[in-house]
C-alpha cells in the first residue's frame, strides 16, 4: 500500500519500472517475444508481463531456446506456467539444429555459443522485432553497460561502442526491417531483489532452487549433482550433500551450492551473506575468460 | 598496499533479517569526473565497503592490478576495449545497498563523449557526485559537470574533494574549493549542495568520518547519500497520466463475462496523485469524466502517484488511446506545437535549422521541424552564442521546434517528466538529442 509520504519501496519502484518497459515494447514494437526458460529471472519477468496487461492476457508469445540439456524439473515448470497463463510457447531446439546440420556441437560440450544461431534463426522465422530477456546488469561487467532497449543489427550483434543514448525513460524502439531490439526489463534488479520479489509475491519456482540432498561430484572446486548429463568421471568420488541451485543453466555445466535453505526466506538469508557472484559460483561456462560474456554478446547472445 | 579491511556496515545476521523484512527506497546517483580525479577508485571503495563486491570479482581485480596495490578502479572498467585503451567508453550501472537504502549508480566517463554520457547518467538521478582533485582545485571540467547536473535538474549535488591525503588534509585547501564551488553553484539551479573532503584511496570520510579531518563537521559521503531527503523532490501537485497502452481483454466465454466490458488505460503516473472518484480531463479531446477505479500490480488501489505503473478505468466510455493524457480539468498542461527547449545534441551530423526530426514526448511521438537555433551555450563559461549556425556533437543550445501535432507539456523546471523529450533521426532511427522545455508555450 502507498506510504503516507508517497514513496515506493525498492521492489515497488523496480516493479513499476519493469512494467513500464514491458508495456512500452508492446505499444511500440510489432512482434515481441519473451524469452522464458523456467529460470528464476525469466519467471519474475513473465510475472511482471502478466501484471502489465492484467486482466487481459499477455499479448505476445514466449520462446525457449532449448539446448536439450535441461533439468527435467525446470522443463516441467516451464510447461505448467505457460499453460496457466494461456500464452503460446515457441521452442527453438538446439538438438534439432544439430540434427539438421545448421550448428555443430562444440568439443567442450557447452551449447552456450551454438544456441545463438538457433535463437537468431527462430527470430527470423517468426519475424520477431523485440526480444525480452531476463538479464540483469549486476550479473556481469559487460551487462553493466547494456541499455534497457538494446539495439541489434540484422545479425543480432551488440555493438558496445555504438549504443543508442538512453535518456530518462524515453525508450527508442525504432528499427529497420531485419533489425531488432533486445529488451531487458530487469536491468536494474539485483539477485537479491529477484529473491525478495519471489518471496513478496509468493511466486512459484522450480524445486531445485531449494536445498535437498543430492549425489554430487566435485570438479574444479564446484559441486555438480549427478544427473543424466553428469556422470562421475574416473577418480571422482560421489558423495551426498545438501545443495541448491543458485542459477539454472544447462544441466551439464551448472553447479550447485552447499545450502541448508529449504524456504525462500532461507535462500535470501544465505544470499545476503554470500561472498561469491552467482555466475562465479555456479557456471563452468563463464570461467573461460574475463570477457567471455562480452564476446558472446557481440555474436548475438543475450 | 591492499585496501584496509572493509568496514562492517552491518553484521551478516542483521543484513539477512533486514533484507527479508525491510522496506527501503532507491536513490539514483550519477557520478562525474575523470579517471584522474579518482572516480573509479571512489566507486570501487563504495562498492567494496558496502560489500557489493564479491570475492571472485575482487580476485579478478587483484589478478589484473598492476603494481603492488589492488586497483579498485578496475572494478568499474567493464569492456575489453576499455581495459585495452585505459578509458571508460560508456555509462555503467552499479548496485549497492545499506540497511537504509539501495543505490543505483550511473557511472559516467569524464573524457569521451562526456556530455552525452553525463546527460544519460544524470537524466534519472536524484543526486550527482562531482569529483574534484584537491591538488588541482575546481577545473573547467568540474564546472561543466556541475552545470550539466543543474541543467538536468538533479535535485542534490555533492562535490567530493578527493585526494585530501595529498594536500596533508589542509583545511584551507578544502575551504577554498568549497567556497569557490558554492559561489559557482549560486549561479546555477542547484537547490542542495554538499561538499565532502575525502580520500577515496584510503577510505577517509567515505563510509565513516575520518580522524584526519577534525575540522570537518559534516557527514561522511555514504552517510549523506543514505540520509539525504528526497521525498519533497517530486511534483505531487500536477496530476499527469500519459496513456501508454489500452487494455481490453479479448477473452471470450462465460467464465470471463466480467471482463467483456473492461477497458483500462495503462500507464505510468508522471506526477501528482490520481484518486478513484477524481474528476479528470482527457487530452487532446478535452472531454471530462471521473476515475471509476485504479488497478495496481496487486489489484485495485485508492490512489496512484509517480512513478507507479497502473491501469486507470474511466466512468464514461470515451475514445482514449496511446499518447493521450489524463489530468485534472482545473490543472492541465499546455497543449503546444511550438516547443522552446534546451537541447543536448548527441549525433555526429549537426542539428541545423529547417531539419526534420521525430520528437518523442511521454508516450506521444510526433514529427517536427527545427525552426530556429536561438543560441549555442558554452558549457564551460555559460556564454551564449547567438551566431552559432548549428549544434555539433555534445553541444547544448536553445532550440525552437514546430511539431505536426500538439504535445501536452509543462516547464521542465516544474515537471521533469512532461517537460522532457528525445529527438530521433527518422532516417537512421538513432536517438540524436535530449530536450528540456524552458518555458511552456
Amino acid at each position: 500500500m502507498p506510504t503516507p509520504d508517497y514513496r515506493l519501496s525498492q521492489l515497488e519502484t523496480l516493479e513499476a519500472e519493469s512494467v513500464h518497459v514491458i508495456r512500452e515494447v508492446a505499444a511500440e514494437l510489432e512482434r515481441p517475444v519473451l524469452l522464458f526458460s523456467g529460470g528464476k529471472d525469466s519467471i519474475v519477468m513473465l510475472e511482471l508481463a502478466r501484471k502489465a496487461f492484467a486482466p487481459a492476457r499477455i499479448p505476445f508469445p514466449v520462446m525457449h531456446v532449448d539446448t536439450g540439456l535441461n533439468f527435467p524439473d525446470v522443463l516441467e515448470f516451464r510447461d505448467k506456467r505457460v499453460a496457466e497463463l494461456g500464452v503460446q510457447l515457441i521452442v527453438a531446439s538446439v538438438p534439432d539444429a544439430i540434427a539438421a546440420g545448421t550448428v555443430k556441437e562444440e568439443p567442450n560440450g557447452s551449447r552456450n555459443r551454438i544456441q545463438t544461431p538457433v535463437l537468431l534463426d527462430a527470430v527470423e522465422e517468426h519475424g520477431f522485432t523485440a526480444l525480452f530477456g531476463g538479464a540483469r546488469r549486476d550479473e556481469d561487467k559487460a551487462r553493466a553497460k547494456e541499455r534497457v532497449f538494446s539495439f541489434r543489427d540484422e545479425f543480432g550483434q551488440w555493438d558496445p561502442k555504438n549504443q543508442r543514448p538512453e535518456i530518462w525513460d524515453l525508450y527508442n524502439g525504432r528499427i529497420h526491417l531485419g533489425e531488432s531490439i533486445r529488451v531487458f526489463p530487469l536491468s536494474n534488479w539485483t539477485e537479491l531483489d529477484i529473491w525478495q520479489y519471489i518471496l513478496r509475491e509468493q511466486i512459484a519456482i522450480p524445486a531445485l532452487y531449494l536445498a535437498q540432498e543430492r549425489e554430487v561430484v566435485e570438479r574444479q572446486a564446484m559441486l555438480y549433482a549427478v544427473n543424466e548429463f553428469i556422470a562421475p568421471r574416473d577418480g571422482e568420488q560421489v558423495r551426498r550433500e545438501t545443495v541448491r541451485y543458485r542459477t539454472v543453466g544447462d544441466a551439464n555445466l551448472t553447479a550447485a551450492v552447499l545450502s541448508e535453505a529449504t524456504t525462500v526466506e532461507q535462500v535470501i538469508a544465505e544470499i545476503a551473506v554470500t561472498r561469491m557472484t552467482e555466475r562465479g559460483a555456479t557456471r563452468g561456462d563463464d570461467k573461460v575468460s574475463d570477457a567471455a560474456m562480452e564476446d558472446r554478446k557481440k555474436e548475438g547472445y543475450f | 598496499m591492499t585496501p584496509e579491511k572493509p568496514v562492517d556496515v552491518h553484521s551478516p545476521a542483521e543484513q539477512a533479517h533486514d533484507l527479508v523484512l525491510a522496506r527501503k527506497d532507491i536513490l539514483r546517483i550519477a557520478t562525474a569526473g575523470s579517471v584522474d580525479d579518482g572516480k573509479s577508485t571512489l566507486i570501487g571503495r563504495l562498492l567494496y565497503d558496502s560489500k557489493a563486491i564479491f570475492e571472485d570479482q575482487y580476485e579478478a581485480v587483484e589478478r589484473a592490478s598492476k603494481g603492488d596495490y589492488v586497483d579498485l578502479a578496475l572494478l568499474t572498467d567493464g569492456l575489453r576495449a576499455e581495459r585495452e585503451q585505459g578509458i571508460t567508453i560508456d555509462v555503467a550501472y552499479r548496485y549497492f545497498s545499506t540497511p537504509r537504502r539501495t543505490f543505483v549508480l550511473a557511472d559516467t566517463p569524464g573524457h569521451v563523449q562526456y556530455t552525452r554520457n553525463m546527460v544519460t547518467g544524470a537524466s534519472t538521478a536524484d543526486l550527482a557526485i562531482v569529483l574534484v582533485d584537491a591538488r588541482r582545485g575546481m577545473l573547467e571540467q568540474s564546472r561543466r559537470h556541475a552545470f550539466l547536473a543543474s541543467l538536468l535538474r538533479v535535485p542534490h549535488l555533492v562535490v567530493a574533494v578527493n585526494k585530501m591525503d595529498l594536500v596533508d588534509w589542509s583545511e584551507e585547501v578544502y575551504e577554498r574549493i568549497r567556497d569557490e564551488f558554492t559561489a559557482f553553484a549560486a549561479k546555477l539551479n542547484v537547490p542542495d549542495l554538499t561538499v565532502v573532503p575525502i580520500s577515496a584511496l584510503n577510505g577517509d570520510n567515505v563510509v565513516t568520518r575520518s580522524a584526519n579531518s577534525p575540522w570537518y563537521d559534516g557527514p561522511s559521503l555514504l552517510h549523506h547519500i543514505e540520509h539525504v531527503h528526497v521525498a519533497s523532490d517530486r511534483n505531487l501537485v500536477d496530476a499527469r497520466f500519459p496513456v501508454q497502452y489500452v487494455i481490453r481483454p479479448q477473452m471470450l466465454g462465460p467464465e470471463n463475462a466480467a471482463l467483456h466490458d473492461y477497458r483500462g488505460y495503462a500507464g505510468t503516473v508522471a506526477s501528482g496523485v490520481l484518486r478513484s472518484g477524481d474528476e479528470v480531463q482527457v487530452l487532446p479531446s478535452g472531454l471530462t469524466t471521473t476515475i471509476a477505479g485504479i488497478d495496481g500490480p496487486r489489484g485495485p488501489v485508492d490512489e496512484a502517484f509517480a512513478p507507479m505503473a497502473v491501469t486507470v478505468r474511466l466512468a464514461d466510455d470515451l475514445d482514449v488511446s496511446r499518447g493521450d493524457l489524463i489530468c485534472r480539468p482545473a490543472n492541465a498542461p499546455h497543449a503546444v506545437q511550438d516547443l522552446d527547449a534546451l537541447v543536448c545534441w548527441m549525433a555526429d551530423e549537426p542539428l541545423r535549422p529547417r531539419q526534420r526530426i521525430a520528437v518523442k514526448h511521454t508516450t506521444r511521438t510526433v514529427r517536427g521541424v527545427v525552426k530556429e537555433l536561438a543560441y549555442r551555450l558554452d558549457v564551460n563559461t555559460l556564454h551564449r552564442d547567438p551566431s552559432a549556425p548549428e549544434l555539433g556533437l555534445n553541444d547544448i543550445g536553445r532550440v525552437k521546434l514546430r511539431t505536426t501535432q500538439p504535445l501536452f507539456v509543462d516547464d521542465y523546471a516544474r515537471n521533469r517528466v512532461t517537460g522532457r523529450f528525445i529527438l530521433i533521426d527518422e532516417a537512421t532511427n538513432a536517438t540524436v538529442g535530449a530536450g528540456m522545455l524552458t518555458a511552456a508555450g
